[in-house]
């Protein structure tokens, strides 16, 4: 069995982003880089499910070479190959990322598709799926657990609704799955296992490589960014001054203004 | 003429509150684009939905039978492609929730459609536009599809308010398709486990987020809320890392609460969560950072720690001493 991974290596602002008035990208200096929250729940899944019944787990991500870092935590916790894929000048667009790695997976075949519900930057929760679509695979979204039946070859998954509310369905694979957080408890890697990533090698894509070309990419993106800039707080709450104490009071206050008697 | 489309969105049998969200959305384009409002309902059994649908501007509502009881993502894939191939619409609206997230950019990536998720603001210059967070809510983009025919749009729930009830429902006309076979089996629906205490009812919240940092922190707020008089609630990080029981996490996925004041303690207020607390009276909300978008919902804010903010509620919650 073959599993493969999507995962991103997202940008956070640890301060106030300051953009240029009309930017419409994020200068990737003023962003402090993880892996995507979602993508390591997606990762121990997979890891999971490789230990007990086995399987080859493949990371990919679509970055620059910054990602490669993702790629490496990947290896580290047990991943078992990390392939990047990277056009220049891409709309950071989940259409755009998911027609790249629909390329990269069509050589790769894999039997699972484990992908982040969403990315804490992007924020789209939409990668995934556009994948699935593109390959034309069977997919559950938004699922919080799983489990592999191996006799039936499908995989069956709580969907989480809104509310609290789960649906429970199953599907066969080849099927693409996007997770939830808060599924199962992602691994830390070893001191060993991050030394040894390090040193191994990573599988790197151009365009050319996946038989795509510039203009498929413009075409395959679902929209344009045009403009960047702080949300419009006005509105925004009235803000309590003052140290602790004073602050304090003044929550009680309004606390009890609020309730009834 | 490429009218406004909306999805209906139904669940076990009933219509869902969040279609009334994605119709205000549909009319701010029907009014700014002058095109048709058109409401399309997929289920099992479509029609008995339509009487339902009185809501102000739709035009047209059209039906899509299907052979499957239960929401099903390829069956709702291949019916979206049926209706847009039919009706031709700029713009295709549904909810950014769990169903749609199952087949909405499946559509739009086969389809070569435009698209944007979890849209809180939308308008129309010769086309839709759409505004949406990214970065946890510390930046806004702004979107456009310049040379797209259709667009397909999720919108926030919560973001638009419900569009208006009327007397009236517009035409229906049943569009009879031929749909796949489903691609995934439903099992069955899981109820949420709700562990004796119901934060829907509660009058007084005190909810803590990721700020609170580990554990060990937890019981010491839990204790000031019980000194408070408020019944502790958790953003989704907390909830997922077990800290505290799944049945007071507040947010899309968890439960909407409405209580007269809602304390937040360490949220930062992504989207799903702000979408379960549009409903409380006072937000009073405590973070470190002052650029958070809980505060852009909150009536008061601090910008503080808060453990030093907690330290002195319970300081000064703590009975006076008798007099001598």
């Amino acid at each position: 069995m073959k599993i493969a991974v999507a995962v991103k290596q997202v940008g956070a602002f640890d301060d106030a982003p300051d953009l240029m008035p009309d930017a419409a990208l994020v200068p990737s200096t003023s962003l402090r880089r993880t892996v995507n929250e979602w993508d390591l729940f997606a990762l121990e899944a997979a890891l999971e499910l490789r230990d007990e019944h086995g399987a080859e787990v493949v990371a990919i991500t679509v970055g620059d070479e910054e990602a490669d870092e993702a790629l490496r935590t990947c290896l580290a916790k047990g991943a078992d190959r990390g392939v990047r894929v990277w056009a220049d000048q891409m709309e950071p667009d989940p259409l755009t990322v998911a027609r790249l790695l629909a390329e990269v997976l069509r050589g790769e075949s894999p039997d699972l598709i484990f992908c982040g519900a969403q990315s804490s930057d992007a924020m789209h929760a939409s990668t995934g799926t556009a994948l699935a679509g593109l390959l034309d695979l069977s997919r559950v979204a938004v699922i919080k657990r799983l489990c592999y039946d191996v006799e039936a070859n499908a995989v069956q998954a709580d969907r989480e609704l809104e509310s609290g509310l789960v649906e429970r369905v199953s599907v066969a694979a080849p099927a693409l799955l996007t997770l939830q957080t808060g599924g199962n408890q992602p691994r830390h890697a070893n001191l060993r296992a991050i030394k040894q990533a390090e040193r191994q090698p990573l599988e790197v894509l151009g365009l050319g490589d996946i038989g795509l070309q510039a203009d498929d990419l413009e075409r395959a993106a679902g929209a344009h960014v045009r403009r960047l800039a702080p949300p419009d707080r006005s509105g925004r709450a009235e803000m309590i001054e003052g140290g602790p104490d004073e602050v304090a009071q003044k929550i009680l206050e309004i606390v009890s203004s609020r309730l009834a008697p | 003429m490429n009218p406004i489309l909306v999805i209906a969105e139904t669940r076990r049998g009933e219509l869902r509150e969040v279609t009334a969200g994605s119709i205000a959305a549909g009319n701010e384009l029907k009014q700014a684009s002058g095109e048709r409002l058109i409401v399309a309902v997929v289920a099992s059994d479509p029609d008995r939905f339509a009487p339902e649908l009185r809501y102000e501007g739709i035009d047209e509502i059209v039906t899509v039978p299907t052979a499957y009881e239960h929401f099903e993502p390829h069956v709702a894939e291949a019916a979206l492609e049926s209706l847009i191939g039919e009706l031709r619409p700029s713009v295709v609206i549904l909810s950014h929730g769990a169903d749609s997230l199952g087949y909405a950019a499946a559509v739009a990536a086969r389809g070569g459609h435009g698209f944007g998720s979890d849209v809180t603001r939308v308008a129309w210059d010769g086309g839709p536009i759409v505004w949406r967070e990214v970065y946890g809510g510390k930046l806004e983009a702004k979107l456009d599809f310049l040379g797209k025919e259709t667009t397909i749009v999720l919108v926030r729930i919560g973001a638009f308010p419900p569009a208006a009830a009327t007397d009236d429902t517009g035409a229906v006309r049943e569009l009879a398709t031929d749909l796949p076979a489903p691609r995934t089996e439903h099992l069955g629906f899981v109820e949420p486990k709700t562990d004796g205490v119901d934060i829907t009812t509660a009058d007084f919240l005190l909810s803590i987020g990721r700020g609170v940092g580990e554990q060990a922190n937890v019981a010491w707020l839990e204790h000031l809320a019980e000194r408070l008089g408020a019944t502790i609630s958790a953003s989704r990080p907390v909830i997922d890392a077990g800290w505290i029981e799944r049945s007071r996490g507040v947010g899309q996925s968890g439960k909407t609460v409405t209580p007269s004041i809602y304390l937040a303690l360490g949220i930062s207020g992504a989207g799903q969560h702000l979408a379960g607390i549009r409903g409380a009276g006072t937000i009073i909300a405590v973070n470190t950072d002052p650029t958070a978008p809980i505060f852009s919902i909150a009536d008061y804010g601090v910008v503080a720690d808060l453990f030093a903010v907690a330290a002195a509620l319970e300081r000064l919650t703590v009975e006076a001493p008798c007099e001598a």
